[in-house]
Parts: C-alpha cells; sequence; structure tokens
C-alpha cells in the first residue's frame, strides 16, 4: 500500500526559508502569490494492507520521526 | 571527573568535546557508540556536535532514535549530567530532554564566527566557574540554531532563569527568540546550547573563555 | 567474439568526444570495432581529463622531487615528510564545469572528490581551501553562481567536518560562461601507512565499497573535456549529487579498514568511476582485472554495462583485499552501513574484462587503455609580451584616499568574510590562523607542529605574461607561507586555460609551465600532485590563464609565527624588497585607470628567495610582530589590512621620488610588511644591510586612524566600512536569474 506523508510547518513557527520563497516570487513578478509556507513530502510504501492499522502505524511514525511536533503538523495520504 | 561522548555517524566535532574535557578534567572521556545499549556510569554525558545522519531529515531527528537514547533518557532522569553542543543541543530536543526545537537559521545561511554571549545564570552546575552577567567570546557553527518554543514555553524559561546563554551585543547569529544560545532542564542536570565551547579552550584558539564550562563541571563533581 | 549490440558510427564515436583518429587508433589496437561498452571505456580513459593528452608532454617538465617528496604525481595526492614519522598528503582538483552548470551540487561534488582523493591515500582529512573565480559582478549569472557555489562548498565540506581555512575569491569577465572551482585538501597520514592504488597478487578479491552506483554522472569526464555552448543548461541532469554523510561514514570505515592491514590496494572512483578507477589499479600493479557487473550494488534498475562502467556516482571505493581479512573488513563496512560487494578479481593476463549477465561485454589490453592513450604536442605560439606602460600616462588620483577606499571596497579587493563564514573553519580544533591572514595555519594533532596552507595565481598577469604570471603564482604562495613563518614544503597545481587545440591557448599554457617549473626550483618548492583542466570557453570565448598553486609549510615550532595583524601601538613598520611603482597589470590601473595595458610585474627568484628567507628568521627569532605579504593592490593594501585586522592605525611617510600612487599601489614583487618594536628597529636595520637586504622605514603604528604624508587621513571604522561592505551588499540586491 502506498502512502504520502505532508509535513507543514505550525502557525507561529518562523518559516525563514518560506519568506525567502516569498521574497524571491515577488521578485520575479509573481507579486500576487503570497503566505508561502515550505514543508516536506515523503513516500512511502507498507507492507500493511489494512487501511485503518497502516494508518496507525503512520501516525506513530509521523509523532516518533517524520514530524517534530513541537513545531511541525502532519498529514497522511493512503492509498486505499 | 569522569565523562563519556556519544558518537553518531556524521557527528564531526566528537574530537573537539573529547579533547576539550580532557584537557581540563584530565581523562580522557569514553567514546559511546549509538548502537551500544548502555553509557557507562560517569559523572557527564557529553552529546558533540556535528551533522549525524547527514541532519537529512531534521537536525537530530535520526539520531534521537538510536539505541542508547534510552540510557541517556534514563541516566538524565537519575541525574546524571548531560550537556549538548550543537548538534547534540537539537538531539536532546528532539529526544525531549530540553523544550523547544532549532529551526534554520534566520538568514538561511550556515553561520561560522565568534560571537558574544552573555552568562545569563551562573548558578547551575554548568556555569558557576562563570560571573553573573559575565561576557563571554565563543565560537558559533551551525546551520539550524534559531531556537524556537511557544510563547508560554519561553515564559518559562525565563523566569524560571533557565536561559543559561544569551547572544550578547547584537551578535545573535541566528535569529533565535530572546537571543537564546543555551538553556538548562528544570532539575538543572541537562544543558543544550549551540555555540561552541570546545572550540576555545586553549591559547592555541585564541582565547580560553569556553574552559569554564568544563571548569564548572569539574568543581561541582569534585 | 563480443557480440556489437550497438552499430558504432562516426556520429557515436563524435559523441564520446574521440576524434576520427583517435578512433583509428582504436580500430589498431583492438583489430575489431569495440562495443559500445567498450567505446565508453575508451573516451573515458583518452578523453584530456583523464589522459592527460595535451598537458603531459609539458607537465613532465615540472619539478616533483625533493628530500621531503615521498609520493609526487600520479597518485591521488602528493606526501610530503613533515617530520616524527607524519605526512602531509595534499591535492588541488577543478570541478569548473559541473559548478557552472549546477552551482552548489557541482562545488559540493568537488569538495567531496578531494576529500576522497586524501583518505584514499590513508590520510584524515585536516584542512580545505577553494580557489573560486566568476564572472564580472554586473553579469546576469554571476551572483547565482557565487552563492550556489559558496553554500556547496559548506554544504558539503562542513557536514564531513573539514575546516575550510581558506582560499582565493576574484570576479572578471573572462569567468562569465565558466566559472572556476578549484578544491584543495590536505590530510595526515604516518609515513609508514601510505596507502597506494597498485594493485598486488593475482587472484585477489576487488571489493566495492561505499554507496550505490545510479545513473549520475555519466559523461561527467567528457563533459569536463567538452567547451560548453549555449545549450548546456541542458546538461543538468548529468551533474552528480554529493552525499556528504556518506562520504563522512566512508572516511571512518576506510580509515578503521586500513588499520586492520587488510588493504592491498585502494583507488577512489572520481571521473569515470569504476572504469578509470579499475584500469588504474590493475594497470600500475602489471595485473588484468575481471569484473562481474551483476555485483555492483545499483541505485536504479536495469542499468546497463555501459551505464555503469561510465556512472560518476559519488562516495565510492574500489579496493584490492588480502583474502583471509575479507570478512573482518565486510564487517568494518556493515558497522558503517555501507555497501560492500566482491565486484571481481585480478588477473595475470593483462586484459580487463567486463561482465554483465553472465556475457563479456568487453575485452580490452589493460596496459594499453592507459599507456597507448593518444599523447599531443600541440602547436603554440609564445604569447606577445605588452607593450611597456609609460608611467607619464597613469596620471595622479586628485584624492589618493579615496582611492584607497574604492580599491579596499571593489569586488577583487574586499573582505571575502561573507564567503568564509558559511565554511566551518574551526572544526577539529586544530585551527591557529583563521581565514583572512596570508596564510591559514592549522596545528598538526597532538603536537606543536603547524601546517600553513596558501592558494595564489594572478590571473591578469598570466594573461600578460604567461612566464612570469607562471613565477608569480608560484612566488605569492611561497611568500604567504613564508610571512606565517613557515618553511614552504611543496605545491600542488590546478592549471585552468582555454582550448588547448588554438595555438595561443596553448601558448599560455606552455609559458605559465615554463614559469612555474622555474619558480618552484627555485624555491625548492616541488610539485607533487595537480590537476589540469582546459577547455574553459564558451562560445569560443577563453578564460584568463588561471594557473592556481596551492602550496604547503611546516611551522616546527607554533610558538614561532606571525600574522598580518598589527600588535601593538607604536611599533616600527618597514618594507622588506624594492618599491619601484610598478603600475602594468595592476589592480590601480584596472580599476581606477579602466585599463589593462603594460607588462606584468617582473619576478626575481633570488631576491624572493633572499627575503624570504630574512623574514622567516626574523619570524622564529621572534623579533617582528606582525607580517605581512604584498600582493595585489601593493602597499598600501597591505597596511590598510593590517590595520584593519589589528584594530590599530598607523602614520606613514613615503620618502620616495615616485608618485604616491605608483609608491602606494604599485605591485612589485618579492616585498613584505614587518613591524618591529621601536626597541629592535636598529639591529634590524643593521642586518638587513649586512645581509644585503633592502629594507624601508615606512611609519609606526597607532591610533585610529591611517594617515600618509599629509595626503591621506582615514579612519579604521572608515577603512572597515568600505572594505567589510561590498560582499553582503552585492549578495543581498535582488537576484536576477535565480
Amino acid at each position: 500500500m502506498k502512502a504520502r506523508i505532508i509535513v507543514t510547518l505550525k502557525n507561529g513557527v518562523l518559516d525563514p526559508q518560506g519568506k525567502a520563497i516569498e521574497h524571491a516570487l515577488g521578485q520575479l513578478g509573481f507579486g500576487g502569490i503570497g503566505d508561502v509556507r515550505q514543508g516536506k513530502y515523503f513516500e512511502v510504501t507498507l507492507s500493511e494492507q489494512d487501511p485503518a492499522k497502516a494508518r496507525a502505524q503512520l501516525e506513530d511514525a509521523c509523532k516518533k520521526l517524520f514530524a517534530n511536533t513541537v513545531i511541525e503538523n502532519y498529514a497522511i495520504e493512503l492509498d486505499v | 571527573m569522569k565523562s563519556a561522548v556519544i558518537v553518531y555517524p556524521g557527528i564531526n566535532r566528537e574530537r573537539d568535546l573529547a579533547r576539550a574535557l580532557e584537557l581540563v578534567t584530565g581523562t580522557a572521556p569514553y567514546m559511546v557508540w549509538h548502537d551500544d545499549a548502555e553509557i557507562p556510569d560517569v559523572d557527564l554525558i557529553a552529546v558533540p556536535g556535528g551533522f549525524s545522519y547527514g541532519d537529512y531529515l531534521r537536525c537530530g531527528a535520526i539520531a534521537g532514535q538510536a539505541r542508547i537514547t534510552a540510557d541517556l533518557k534514563k541516566k538524565a532522569a537519575k541525574g546524571v549530567r548531560v550537556f549538548g553542543v550543537c548538534n547534540g543541543f537539537q538531539i536532546l530536543t528532539e529526544i525531549g530532554l530540553l523544550p523547544g526545537a532549532l529551526l534554520r537559521n534566520a538568514h538561511l545561511k550556515f553561520v561560522c564566527k565568534e560571537v558574544k554571549l552573555e552568562v545569563v545564570n551562573s548558578r547551575t552546575a554548568f556555569t558557576n566557574a562563570y560571573a553573573q552577567g559575565q561576557i563571554i567570546r565563543c565560537p558559533v557553527a551551525h546551520h539550524d540554531g534559531n531556537y524556537f518554543a511557544d510563547e508560554g514555553t519561553i515564559r518559562k524559561l525565563e523566569d524560571e532563569h533557565r536561559v543559561v546563554f544569551r547572544y550578547a551585543q547584537g551578535t545573535n547569529p541566528n535569529g533565535s527568540i530572546n537571543d537564546i544560545a543555551g538553556i538548562i532542564n528544570e532539575k538543572g542536570n541537562v544543558l543544550g546550547m549551540m555555540p561552541h565551547p570546545e572550540n576555545l579552550v586553549e591559547p592555541l584558539h585564541g582565547g580560553l573563555d569556553g574552559r569554564g564550562i568544563f571548569e564548572s563541571l569539574l568543581e561541582t563533581v569534585a | 567474439m563480443i557480440p556489437n549490440e550497438i552499430e558504432i558510427t562516426p556520429e557515436l564515436v563524435a559523441e564520446h568526444g574521440l576524434k576520427p583518429d583517435e578512433y583509428q587508433r582504436i580500430l589498431d589496437l583492438i583489430g575489431r570495432t569495440p562495443t559500445l561498452t567498450e567505446l565508453g571505456i575508451f573516451s573515458a580513459m583518452w578523453n584530456e581529463h583523464c589522459s592527460y593528452k595535451s598537458s603531459k608532454k609539458w607537465l613532465r617538465t615540472l619539478p616533483t622531487k625533493g628530500p621531503r617528496v615521498l609520493q609526487g604525481p600520479g597518485e591521488n595526492a602528493g606526501v610530503v615528510d613533515i617530520g616524527d614519522g607524519e605526512a602531509v598528503v595534499f591535492k588541488m582538483e577543478s570541478h569548473n564545469h559541473p559548478s557552472y552548470i549546477e552551482p552548489y551540487q557541482g562545488a559540493a561534488t568537488g569538495v567531496g572528490g578531494i576529500l576522497r582523493d586524501v583518505f584514499t591515500m590513508g590520510a584524515r582529512p585536516i584542512a580545505a581551501m577553494n580557489a573560486l573565480r566568476f564572472g564580472a559582478p554586473t553579469h546576469e549569472r554571476t551572483r547565482h553562481i557565487v552563492s550556489g557555489v559558496v553554500a556547496g562548498i559548506g554544504g558539503y565540506g562542513n557536514s564531513f567536518g573539514v575546516p575550510t581555512v581558506g582560499g582565493e575569491v576574484n570576479f572578471d569577465p573572462s569567468y562569465n560562461g565558466n566559472c572556476l572551482v578549484n578544491a584543495f585538501a590536505a590530510g595526515l597520514a604516518d609515513t609508514d601507512k601510505i596507502f597506494l592504488s597498485e594493485a598486488k597478487g593475482v587472484g585477489m578479491p576487488i571489493v566495492y565499497l561505499g554507496s550505490k552506483t545510479g545513473r549520475d554522472g555519466i559523461h561527467g569526464a567528457t563533459m569536463a573535456s567538452a567547451e560548453f555552448d549555449d545549450d548546456s543548461e541542458e546538461k543538468r541532469p548529468t551533474v552528480q549529487i554529493g552525499d556528504p554523510f556518506g562520504e563522512k561514514l566512508l572516511l571512518e570505515a576506510c580509515l578503521e579498514l586500513m588499520a586492520t592491514g587488510a588493504v592491498i590496494a585502494i583507488q577512489d572512483m572520481g571521473a569515470a568511476g569504476l572504469t578509470c578507477s579499475a584500469v588504474e589499479m590493475g594497470a600500475k600493479g602489471n595485473l588484468g582485472v575481471e569484473l562481474d557487473l551483476d555485483k555492483v550494488p545499483c541505485r536504479e534498475e536495469g542499468m546497463t554495462a555501459y551505464e555503469m562502467m561510465l556512472s560518476e556516482s559519488q562516495e565510492r571505493m574500489l579496493m584490492v583485499l588480502h583474502p583471509e581479512k575479507q570478512a573482518e573488513a565486510e564487517a568494518v563496512f556493515r558497522k558503517w552501513d555501507l555497501d560492500f560487494a566482491v565486484v571481481g578479481k585480478t588477473t595475470d593476463d593483462l586484459r580487463f574484462r567486463i561482465f554483465r549477465h553472465g556475457e563479456l561485454m568487453g575485452d580490452l589490453p589493460i596496459k594499453e587503455l592507459g599507456d597507448e592513450a593518444p599523447e599531443y604536442d600541440r602547436p603554440w605560439v609564445e604569447t606577445k609580451p605588452p607593450a611597456p606602460l609609460d608611467p607619464e600616462s597613469v596620471p595622479a588620483p586628485n584624492d589618493l584616499g579615496a582611492v584607497l577606499l574604492k580599491l579596499l571596497g571593489s569586488p577583487d579587493m574586499c573582505s571575502r568574510r561573507w564567503v568564509w563564514e558559511q565554511y566551518d573553519h574551526l572544526v577539529q580544533g586544530n585551527t591557529v590562523v583563521r581565514p583572512g591572514s596570508d596564510a591559514a595555519v592549522v596545528r598538526v594533532k597532538d603536537s606543536n607542529k603547524g601546517l600553513a596552507f596558501s592558494l595564489d595565481v594572478t590571473p591578469r598577469y598570466c594573461t600578460a605574461d604567461p612566464v612570469q604570471g607562471g613565477k608569480q603564482a608560484v612566488a605569492e604562495c611561497w611568500r604567504n607561507i613564508t610571512a606565517s613563518g613557515a618553511e614552504p614544503l611543496a605545491v600542488t597545481d590546478n592549471l585552468n586555460f582555454g582550448n588547448p587545440e588554438k595555438p595561443e591557448i596553448m601558448g599560455q599554457f606552455v609559458g605559465c609551465i615554463k614559469g612555474i617549473g622555474e619558480a618552484c626550483e627555485a624555491l625548492a618548492f616541488p610539485v607533487v600532485s595537480g590537476n589540469v583542466s582546459l577547455y574553459n570557453e564558451t562560445n569560443g570565448q577563453a578564460i584568463m590563464p588561471t594557473p592556481a598553486i596551492g602550496g604547503v609549510g611546516l611551522i616546527p615550532d607554533l610558538g614561532k609565527t606571525a600574522t598580518t595583524a598589527f600588535k601593538g601601538e607604536g611599533e616600527a613598520i618597514y618594507v622588506i624588497g624594492e618599491t619601484l611603482g610598478h603600475l602594468g597589470q595592476s589592480v590601480y590601473l584596472r580599476d581606477i585607470e579602466g585599463r589593462r595595458e603594460g607588462p606584468a610585474p617582473h619576478v626575481d627568484l633570488g631576491a624572493e628567495k633572499r627575503h624570504g628567507d630574512f623574514v622567516r628568521s626574523l619570524i622564529r627569532s621572534a623579533r617582528v610582530t606582525a607580517v605581512h605579504d604584498v600582493s595585489d593592490g601593493g602597499l598600501l593594501i597591505a597596511l590598510a589590512e593590517m590595520a584593519m585586522a589589528g584594530g590599530i592605525g598607523a602614520e606613514l611617510e613615503a620618502e620616495t621620488d615616485l608618485p604616491l600612487h605608483a609608491w602606494g599601489f604599485g605591485e612589485d614583487q618579492a616585498r613584505y610588511v614587518i613591524t618591529i618594536a621601536q626597541a629592535g628597529a636598529g639591529d634590524l636595520e643593521k642586518d638587513a644591510e649586512k645581509a644585503g637586504i633592502p629594507l624601508t622605514r615606512l611609519g609606526r603604528t597607532g591610533g585610529r586612524e591611517l594617515t600618509l604624508n599629509g595626503q591621506i587621513t582615514i579612519s579604521l571604522d572608515k577603512l572597515a566600512q568600505a572594505h567589510e561592505g561590498w560582499f553582503p551588499a552585492y549578495m543581498a540586491a535582488p537576484d536576477t536569474n535565480a
């Protein structure tokens, strides 16, 4: 089973990279694109076939490794 | 004073830290492999700087999952002193021994330079050789040293005098909240800091300002 | 007979960078049409980068021997004895083309490659430097390339854990389409534990170590030997990606493995990866090599023999191991989580055989692959020396102080702090003299000895007069090392030029080599390793000839060194060497008058030696308090740098018949500025006279200003503002071409 994990910075956490990208966008004339927040994207394959169990496994993995929940949120997309 | 330095793959300042410890305490530390189950009985566990696992997921995140972490947490809970420098500080926040997190430097670049640190709290086991409010020189070398914690945590840290080092005289190199350079846990036995005192401990380094930390520890153990 | 999977057409041959006569040479050598895999192998072995076919004839003329030289050119790096059973292992190598296409990864993998060269020899890297040359600051791509290259060097070196302690950064329009990234690394090893690439013994296992093989960089070595055109942007996919973490593991694993005594021979996989490394190990040991590519750890599926033989995936090594120690060796690599696979063996028939899926894909004579590579005596013409510069044609400026400030804040002369603060120059805890002085100094661990490092070349001199320019590059490097108090030991060279098929470019090359050779000979500063990078051209526009010289010196006692910073108030300032006001090809003439004219300054190697030896003896007897070599920008720039570094001003008096701008900004060679306590000044003057050393008093240190003959009065703050301002301001400006 394939899944995708998206990790983003929590609101209120400074995102200097996102800000730099937004700044560069402005310079390139993309003034209409704002509020850039940078995150991370992971693709994984699970041997678990049961979607509920797979999700639980990923939740656990996100809390322990993929995301630092002090500063980051995560979202899991499961291919069912 | 007996000490141990934990070695993770990708760490690169373990020798610097070991040398500083040996120089000041007179005893070479144990070098403990990340995949070992146990840290020997020591007075101080040092977690060095570098790029453990390339810092590929997040600084210190993968190192935090090492086998040795369980024993590190156990010993910290028992009151053994733990000192994390740079990547070591990042690892200590990742495994929850210290609050907050270290973000990418505000200017986005790696920075290696000398900064000024104010010893904000000299009543800790790590800083008693310094005077309260003393300004010391200290090098930094990091890409992710921008200390962040939520408002409540910051307030708590400040109220409890747990901010131990602050970047002084406008030398904050990374955008850290409240110029925070180093913090200590509630019990006072776990200190994490971004700057590298181990790189300013002998005349050839151009100064001795970093020795105070190791001397403090020596003092309080002996 | 090996089946030909693909027809070898003249177009295919040309795409592999082989000329028709070179292809004919292949046909004559093997007596049949090569397979595609074999064609790829030949193209990798016979291109300029691996075979040095245009340069070999001239490289042979360089002095490479000396009492301390343990290993000269021909191995992964040179090795020089530093006493007490220890040796310094060092080399410099270019990664120019990849860095132009993908600045971050190109520069990062350049650093990775040179570090690997050093630890392949059994040495732990202790210092890195970089000679960087970028296009004009106003060129649309320059800012993007500077930012990427600097971040890439830092990204790799910082993570790997080697201090990056020095280097050069210059700007010139001739590098607009072709930046130069020359990476230097030095390591420390025990003299009895140096590892070489020569295989020994028949039937010995050949082991693949490190990261997995992917399709990256296929034909990178061919790219490094081709001119650029406007389609070069399309070449992005062939740039390798660096993994400093993987390399750090490889370093620790290799050094641990070498300590077990299991290693017979070792070679890193650099340009043209598996091909060059396997052929070199076999050919050097007079042995054949058989490889079973099915055993090679791969990162991607379905890789062909052709792709595997030409892949330039990074962080890989090939070793020949003692069979009885194989298990022990494998355990070391498993501990560090690295791939370990026996991929072949040595044979006694001098053939290079490749198998894939049980089929023979290539069968070539191993010695001839290297030895029979074409070698050219390319036609060359001597560079015509520029007309003499009439001093009368260079008018005195209205405001000498304004000129000083302008030069100090110019792209080529301003502080490089923006660059080196992105490099970890302190890791390992042995950095004694940090970036920004003449030479960087690093302590030899657990001792009171130090090693001094410097990278130098002045391309505008090389353009005007290749012979003098070649000499000057060596002399300046030797001076910088001397100014730290070190005894200069040996050099590595990185020779960057345009297309050698053009006689005028070849003439620059020949001239520079001649100058380098003469200077290395006269200064007892042999060449122990190096790299040649040709075809540095874009749309027919060649770079300035840029033979970068990387020198290493030994400081026996770290208590007796010197740095450039003024140390105290009221000390006497002197210049050693003659000040004749040479403005030809000077920074002053270029940046103030906008003229690139006149001859390069003459380099008197005898004077260099005498003056340098005198300065070194002053440092070692602790008589001088500060020393600075005089180079780009002349005396006033050197003096301003010393004042800024020390935070102490100076009162200067020029007693000269020269116009003050020629006196202050002329670039005569063989000069050093020194400071000494007033009490020692008399003796110094006597000693210099006795030794026949030209010595001129310039004034005294002190105060918060730099003053000269009532014509210049500038505060230190203003100097520093000008000096520190340009780089960060330039880099912070909007990027027009990110």
